[in-house]
């Protein structure tokens, strides 16, 4: 009882300090996690995709005899990535690893065994999950002014001496605290506007442009990207983009605070941090 | 007290030995979510709700896109300097070297099925016929393209000659190769099959085409990826259904891989 009666004391002392605030509306966390899921699939069904041909060209052209720019290959039981000729060795990881000699090991594609058909049925399905949620939550940003109010760098967000002080104290890992914990930080905005209008819509572009029915159709679409294998390249890279921004995007959940941040973008509620003493 | 700001709902520390139990519970679990997977990727369920993916692809493809959009013709001097042999090399069978010592001067193609008049043609006879000549990209289903030049007969042409019944839905492409006994064959629809860049093939980059890639007569269907351009066609099919024929899904791979019919992407 005494424990107890202490615990509720502590809450509300602490209710006070940092309250309980309705943060992440549901649209927003709808999306995150239908997204989330999407991204997953298609990261992992297009490392499977990639393993059938595990080259990166540009150009209108680009096959076995063509001079690739990225090659995840191997020699016997070496893995090696190499980028622009400069070869790094991998194995382990990439091109040689959990002894299968794949570009991504099984560990991290689906299906885990190779089969570049199934991949492909769960990257097109998917596809049309990514490309349907992104429009609808676009379509959400645009007309519930969450892009103008919550993600949109405001005036004084916008210098450079307000970036890098933001960047500064990310490097420091002291995240924002009390009033100032409500609304996204720039460098966070700045990640969030770059998949919204960067990385989905550059990924799905790219993905279209390696239909040969929607070159035919729309033949702007190969010149904007500079030929089909260009698009494939940027595609990859598009991806790679999803890979580090997971990373970077996960981190800070668990530097910020995992409990917390998990909360609001489960139910919404977030807890403001205490006010930082100076 | 800067460390302090992730408030009052700092999570308890786990003590180291907790820590490695959860390492290995995540190990664990991962090879657990893996058999998992393959697991999912294995039903039947899964695999139809999936091919709704497929249906969609194809639905949306055929309604945004113009029917007889071209794909795009390229120049000579922006052709692949090799162009990568792919499938099958070459069919082997006794019946196939016969035909392809003797330059298929006996060979024939036989334009069949819900037509009105079948026909049977000569490669001397296709040679003869009107031809197109394009210079296009050639897609793998794997991620690699090349560019070449290929002349052939319009596919539009023979249908029309041998007079399409108005209940065929599909051309069925019958093929020399096979792959483990299996023979290779695929099809496409009316609104491929009379694209105005869908040609017989006799030739590429100027010249007949070689065994490896699929000589005497292979298709080309411009706007499909690689494994709908069946090489070594021995016999053109208009059918109503792709039922009754091989594995019933339209062709090698989609039968015994599967790949899906409509390679639109």
């Amino acid at each position: 009882m005494a424990t107890h009666y202490a615990d509720s004391e502590a809450e509300r002392a602490s209710d006070v300090a940092s309250p309980l605030i309705y943060r992440t509306k549901l649209p927003v966390r709808i999306w995150h996690w239908i997204n989330a899921w999407s991204i997953f699939v298609m990261l992992m069904s297009g490392m499977m995709i990639f393993n059938a041909h595990p080259r990166l060209y540009w150009g209108q052209y680009g096959a076995n005899p063509d001079h690739p720019w990225l090659v995840i290959g191997h020699r016997g039981t070496s893995g090696f990535l190499s980028v622009g000729g400069l070869e790094i060795a991998t194995t382990g990881f990439l091109g040689y690893a959990q002894g299968a000699a794949y570009a991504f090991p099984p560990m991290v594609t689906i299906p885990t065994t190779y089969s570049l058909a199934d991949a492909r049925q769960w990257h097109f399905a998917f596809a049309w999950v990514l490309l349907i949620s992104a429009t609808l939550f676009m379509a959400y940003n645009l007309l519930s002014g969450h892009l103008r109010r919550d993600l949109a760098l405001k005036r004084e967000e916008r210098s450079i001496a307000h970036l890098w002080h933001d960047i500064k104290e990310h490097a420091q890992l002291r995240f924002p605290t009390g009033e100032a914990a409500r609304a996204y930080n720039p460098l966070q905005k700045i990640a969030y506007l770059g998949v919204l209008f960067g990385l989905i819509p550059v990924v799905i572009l790219t993905g279209c442009t390696m239909s040969p029915t929607l070159n035919a159709a729309f033949p702007l679409l190969a010149e904007l990207f500079g030929g089909r294998p260009s698009a494939r390249s940027i595609h990859f890279l598009c991806a790679t983009g999803f890979a580090l921004f997971i990373v970077v995007h996960l981190l800070a959940v668990v530097l910020a605070g995992p409990f917390n941040e998990l909360r609001s973008i489960i139910t919404g509620w977030y807890r403001l941090p205490k006010e930082r003493s100076k | 007290m800067s460390k302090d700001h992730s408030s009052g709902i700092i999570m308890p520390s786990p003590a180291p030995t907790s820590l490695v139990t959860r390492r290995n519970a995540l190990v664990g679990g991962a090879g657990l979510l893996l058999a998992g997977c393959d697991q999912i990727n294995a039903s039947p369920t899964v695999k139809s709700l999936l091919g709704l993916g497929e249906k969609a692809t194809h639905g949306a493809q055929r309604l945004v896109t113009d029917r007889n959009a071209l794909a795009r013709e390229f120049s000579r001097a922006e052709m692949s300097p090799v162009f990568r042999q792919n499938g099958n090399q070459n069919p082997g069978t006794t019946e196939y070297n016969a035909l392809a010592a003797n330059n298929f001067a006996d060979w024939t193609l036989s334009v069949d099925g819900m037509v009105k008049q079948p026909i049977r043609l000569s490669l001397a006879q296709l040679m003869a016929a009107p031809r197109r000549t394009q210079i296009t990209r050639h897609d793998c289903v794997e991620g690699w393209s090349a560019i070449g030049e290929w002349s052939g007969v319009p596919l539009g042409l023979l249908l029309r000659r041998a007079g399409m019944s108005g209940n065929a839905k599909y051309v069925v492409f019958h093929c020399a190769d096979s792959t483990g006994g299996i023979p290779y064959y695929e099809s496409i629809d009316m609104i491929d099959a009379f694209h105005p860049q869908t040609i017989l093939a006799t030739h590429m980059n100027g010249a007949p085409l070689t065994v490896g890639h699929g000589a005497p007569l292979r298709l080309r269907v411009e706007r499909q990826l690689g494994y709908k351009q069946a090489k070594y066609v021995m016999r053109v099919e208009a059918v109503a259904s792709l039922d009754g024929i091989h594995g019933g899904k339209g062709g090698y791979w989609e039968d015994h891989r599967g790949y899906q019919w409509f390679a639109g992407i």
